[in-house]
C-alpha cells in the first residue's frame, strides 16, 4: 500500500463542553473535503459527528468538567471510520425511545442517535453504551 | 417587536414572516437564544400566522429540532399557524429521516405558504 493509500488518523482528547469540539469537527471535514469527500457526504460525517459528540457530553459524561471525551478517526478517500467514547456511566441503548413513533414524534430528544443511523453505513454501540463506533463507505 | 439576535422577522399582510440569521444552526447558546426568540413571538407578541423560511440554513443539529418542536407545540397551544419553507433537500432529509416532515406544515416557498394563510 502506498502512502497516499493510507488512512489519516485523528485523536483527540475533549473537555465535556458543548462548544469544545467544533475546532475538531472542523479539522475532520477539512481533510475530507481535501480527499475530496462530496457535500451530501460531508453533510452526513458532520452531523453524525456533531450528534455523537454532543450526546457523549451532554448524557454520556452530563457535562462534568472532570470527564473527557474520546474521538479517534480513521479518513481515506473512501471510508470514514469515528470512535466516540464517554467516561459517563453508561446506558442501555434499547431503552432509548425511537422518536420516530408517532407517539415519540413531539419529544423533543432522542434524534441524534436515528440521525446517525442514517447517514452511517454502520453504527455500533458498545455494551454499557459509553462508545459509539460509526463507520461510512462511499460506494463507487 | 423587540430585536433579534437570532432571526429576522418581517410582516406580510398580518403574516409573521420569519427568517434565519445563522446558516449553521448548532451553537447551543444560539440554539437557546433562537429558542426564546421563536417562542417569544407566539407568546408575548401573539403572532398568528407564521412562515419561518429556512432558505439560509445549511445545517442544523438535532438540538435545534427541539426547539422547532417546542416551537410548534406553543404555536399550537396558542391557536397559531405556523408553516415551514424553503427547507433544502439536505435539512429536507433530516425532517424526513426522524418524521419531522410529518409533525410540521412544510411548503415550498414562502408564496405557497402565504398563499394559503
Amino acid at each position: 500500500m502506498s502512502h497516499h493509500n493510507l488512512p489519516r488518523t485523528i485523536q483527540c482528547e475533549l473537555s465535556s463542553s458543548l462548544t469544545a469540539y467544533q475546532e475538531l469537527v472542523q479539522q475532520i471535514l477539512d481533510v475530507l473535503t481535501e480527499l475530496e469527500w462530496q457535500k451530501k457526504d460531508l453533510f452526513g460525517v458532520h452531523l453524525a459527528l456533531e450528534e455523537s459528540i454532543s450526546n457523549a457530553i451532554r448524557h454520556g459524561n452530563k457535562e462534568d468538567p472532570a470527564k473527557r471525551v474520546h474521538v479517534e478517526c480513521q479518513l481515506s478517500p473512501d471510508r470514514f471510520w469515528a470512535k466516540v467514547c464517554d467516561e459517563g456511566d453508561g446506558y442501555d441503548p434499547s431503552e432509548v425511545p425511537d422518536c420516530r413513533c408517532s407517539e415519540n414524534i413531539e419529544a423533543t430528544g432522542g434524534r441524534g442517535l436515528a440521525l446517525i443511523r442514517a447517514y452511517m453505513t454502520s453504527v455500533e454501540l458498545s455494551q454499557c453504551g459509553n462508545c459509539l463506533t460509526m463507520e461510512k463507505v462511499i460506494a463507487d | 417587536m423587540g430585536t433579534y439576535r437570532r432571526i429576522e422577522v418581517s410582516e406580510s399582510s398580518n403574516v409573521s414572516v420569519i427568517r434565519f440569521k445563522d446558516q449553521k444552526i448548532i451553537d447551543p447558546e444560539a440554539i437557546q437564544e433562537l429558542g426564546q426568540e421563536l417562542f417569544d413571538l407566539v407568546e408575548k407578541d401573539n403572532c398568528q400566522k407564521m412562515v419561518l423560511n429556512f432558505s439560509n440554513v445549511e445545517f442544523l443539529s438535532s438540538a435545534a429540532l427541539g426547539k422547532l418542536i417546542t416551537f410548534e407545540k406553543k404555536s399550537k397551544r396558542h391557536d397559531a399557524e405556523l408553516i415551514l419553507t424553503n427547507i433544502s433537500p439536505e435539512i429536507f432529509q433530516v425532517f424526513a429521516i426522524t418524521n419531522l416532515d410529518k409533525l410540521f406544515r412544510i411548503k415550498d416557498s414562502e408564496a405557497d405558504a402565504l398563499a394559503v394563510l
